[in-house]
């Protein structure tokens, strides 16, 4: 192997490149059509076969688990929208499920399937953004703006629940930022309607296409005990045929009274994460109906007067709440001291947040087990030995953000 | 008249016409993409920006171009030249009309026909690999390498089952002449169908027409075949490191490229400029029809607008085509005008076939580029020459 010492993923292809005098170094990226975002991949090429690829993280980096320290709980909320350009709700989920914990919160039922309802269109909506890079990088132009059409509409809905289309922290610590707007469930039910046709469509221009199956299918393949080893988690997990979803493993948020399918595949390519991909956007369509058929009534957030803000009313005309609102404000809430390892299901697959208390109202460490991190780990090994266009349809298939992998 | 003054003008005509229609052509592309993709496409420059190819005729002049310091400066700038001016070459052969008489000069609606038409064009398309592999090389950048080399590649490969299947035609008519080619064509086979090359007895065409068509797609680099400017592997392949007017020379030539091949598989598989049904049956009023009828719909739609703007515009819309419908009735235009309409219809038929691929397909694999070019398209097209040849050998004639 190469010199230890050298960190630098360019030094490191440069030395093994010059070895072999028909080999090439390319450096993809950080700007580059295909590696959606900041990412760099040094590729060793020998003709068009990839021999070597090592992915360099870091250009987004932007210190945001350290950010968690200086901001009181309810504020770090924000900050979990920043992580994940596409999955916003389910971090802010996450996050607030931890917090929830460590202070013994009893979220009402309405709340947490409200937040159920939500995290699933964010799971349309990360997905739909995935199918439409994933057909564009393979050359497949239209169906990229055919998913943004129903992206769009997901945003509207998102800026209806929360007046902000991407970074919502509309789940908070305690329940939900706002009550649900009036006509949501028109809505939703609107969009949940038209949807499954929508993917059909979709359907209709890939999945048979033999085009899209040649450029798909085999590619990218990886054995399922290195994916494991990798730690990588996911729909790129269950295409390689293990039933791992945190949603049915370990359920949270009441997802043990939605009834759905964890669709899987084993075949592990490109392919099988496409139709992995494509049966969870069903699944999530069926959740999203159940949610909305069978919404209770009741509040929408928790009874906590000493962490949650008093409505406008009562503030104006009891003497508690007044003295709640000038303490939450002023100081925050204190969370009793300990630690507690959150994991949801993200789009991406098992998103984490670690967070420690020393009592006091900041977190004295927030730790995230991102996704995207685990999963780009997979690249090499998918890449290594194929070629150019491989690494792109790969690249694609992780479906990573870079926010997600940097944070 | 004096033939060199003849020449001269035909040239200046068929010049001026195709760097029009080469702009439009591209305006024509980004509507009909968008409207695959449910956007509007260009829409600020004039009317349904129709002002729009002007408008990045002048952006792209007045940009700066770049030669960047670590280029092979000789090649570099000959390589857009070169592919610009192969691409509008090769229009010089092809026929858009039968021999016409105006002004009582009598001329061939080509530029002109030369006796081995079909070899000049096959020689011209070879040389444009040139144009890209100089590129690409003397671009010293390794995507620009990539793409030049994939080009080439490509271009060499899919030139074998495109030379192969335009044999077909050649075959039965006898000639490669152009013109005698599309002369061939006239007349009705087996009472309703023209006798044009992919339906002509003994041998039709049909397999040799799909196979230069995808055999085309392949020469024009265009989707699913355009892996040598793949945007999403090799940024923009071997065109990355040009700018201004050097950019605007390929893309030139990309669209000059689709535009022969278009005019070449009308020429030799539709039927060149004949009609769809011969005259006897009145295809002479075709055109006219068609603009009344079109005339008619925006007319109608002047008088029922969707929108305020629409009153006004439409109707003049609809008096513009009503002109053009009566033009096509003008007993001296006809001559040359019919000829030239069925000749565009064909040839922007295939020319919306190809956008149309390019708003729906994904792209190939370097690898599988390759196999399908000399596993399949090659042996195909042998087989179709062959039991083409067989054929002509034994009941033509």
């Amino acid at each position: 192997m190469s010199d230890p010492s050298i960190t630098d993923p360019a030094a490191i292809v440069e030395a093994s490149a010059s070895a072999h005098p028909r080999r090439m170094t390319l450096n993809m990226g950080p700007q580059h059509p295909s590696t959606h975002g900041v990412l760099r991949v040094v590729v060793e090429l020998e003709g068009e076969t990839v021999r070597r690829a090592i992915p360099d993280i870091g250009f987004l980096h932007t210190g945001i688990e350290k950010q968690f320290e200086a901001l009181d709980y309810q504020q770090g909320v924000t900050l979990t929208d920043r992580v994940d350009y596409l999955a916003n709700l389910s971090n802010n989920l996450c996050y607030a499920l931890a917090v929830e914990k460590l202070l013994g919160l009893e979220i009402p039922p309405r709340a947490q399937w409200m937040r159920v309802l939500l995290v699933e269109l964010t799971r349309l909506n990360s997905h739909l953004v995935w199918l439409g890079t994933q057909a564009l990088d393979i050359g497949a132009m239209s169906v990229f703006l055919y998913c943004f059409r129903e992206r769009e509409d997901l945003l509207r809905i998102f800026e209806m629940f929360s007046g902000q289309r991407m970074m919502t922290s509309y789940i908070r610590i305690g329940g939900l930022a706002l009550e649900p707007p009036r006509g949501w469930q028109e809505a939703v039910s609107r969009f949940i309607k038209a949807f499954p046709s929508n993917v059909d469509q979709y359907e209709d221009l890939l999945t048979k296409n033999p085009i899209w199956l040649r450029r798909t299918r085999g590619v990218g393949h990886v054995p399922l005990d290195v994916l494991v080893d990798l730690g990588v988690t996911g729909p790129v997990l269950r295409a390689c045929g293990l039933n791992w979803d945190i949603r049915k493993t370990e359920p949270y948020s009441s997802y043990e009274k939605f009834d759905f399918e964890v669709p899987t595949r084993t075949e592990g390519d490109v392919y099988a994460r496409y139709q992995v991909r494509l049966a969870e956007m069903r699944q999530s369509a069926r959740i999203v109906e159940q949610a909305l058929a069978g919404m209770p009534e009741g509040a929408w957030r928790a009874d906590a007067p000493h962490v949650l803000l008093p409505d406008r009313e009562k503030m104006k005309t009891q003497m508690e709440a007044l003295i709640y609102h000038f303490k939450i404000v002023t100081e925050g809430f204190g969370v009793p001291a300990g630690e507690y390892y959150q994991a949801i299901e993200s789009p991406r697959g098992e998103l984490a947040y670690y967070v420690v208390s020393d009592g006091t109202a900041k977190p004295y460490r927030v730790f995230m087990r991102t996704p995207s991190f685990g999963n780009l780990q997979a690249l090499p090994a998918m890449t290594e030995g194929r070629l150019v266009a491989d690494t792109i349809a790969s690249m694609g298939s992780l479906d990573f953000v870079l926010g997600d992998v940097d944070r | 008249m004096d033939f060199f003054v003849l020449s001269v003008l035909k040239a200046l005509v068929v010049a001026g016409a195709l760097m029009t229609s080469l702009a439009y052509l591209q305006w024509v592309e980004r509507k009909v993409i968008a409207h695959i993709q449910l956007r509007l496409g260009p829409y600020r420059v004039g009317p349904h920006g129709l002002l729009q190819p002007l408008a990045d005729v002048i952006k792209l002049a007045t940009k700066e171009g770049i030669v960047p310091s670590h280029v092979n400066k000789p090649f570099y700038l000959l390589a857009p030249f070169l592919a610009v001016s192969l691409a509008l070459t090769s229009i010089a052969v092809i026929p858009f009309g039968p021999e016409i008489e105006a002004f009582g000069v009598r001329t061939y609606m080509q530029l002109t026909d030369i006796n081995i038409g079909v070899l000049f064009l096959l020689a011209i398309s070879s040389l444009s690999v040139y144009a890209v592999t100089f590129a690409g090389w003397a671009s010293n950048n390794k995507y620009s390498l990539l793409g030049g080399l994939r080009a080439a590649a490509q271009m060499i490969s899919y030139e074998l089952p495109l030379a192969i299947a335009l044999a077909g035609p050649l075959l039965i008519a006898g000639s490669l002449s152009l013109r005698e080619i599309v002369e061939a064509q006239q007349g009705v086979t087996l009472g309703i169908l023209p006798r044009w090359m992919i339906f002509q007895p003994p041998a039709p065409q049909i397999f040799g027409f799909v196979i230069f068509l995808i055999a085309a797609f392949a020469e024009t680099n265009r989707v699913p075949f355009d892996l040598p400017e793949a945007e999403n592997e090799l940024v923009a392949g071997f065109h990355t490191e040009y700018s201004s007017l050097k950019f605007a020379s390929f893309f030139m030539a990309e669209y000059a490229n689709m535009i022969t091949m278009t005019a070449i598989t009308t020429t030799l598989f539709l039927g060149g400029w004949l009609p769809l049904f011969p005259a006897e049956y009145g295809s002479n009023f075709v055109p006219s029809i068609l603009f009344a009828l079109l005339a008619a719909a925006a007319l109608y739609h002047g008088l029922h607008p969707a929108r305020r703007k629409d009153r006004f515009s439409l109707p003049v819309v609809a008096l513009l085509l009503a002109a053009a419908a009566a033009l096509f009735l003008i007993p001296i235009v006809q001559t040359f005008l019919l000829p030239l309409f069925w000749f565009l219809a064909k040839a922007g038929a295939l020319m919306f076939l190809f956008i149309w691929v390019r708003g729906t397909m994904p792209r190939f694999r370097y690898d599988q580029l390759m196999s399908f070019a000399w596993k399949f398209m090659f042996p195909a097209a042998a087989v179709n020459l062959f039991a083409s040849a067989l054929l002509v050998a034994l009941f033509a004639r």
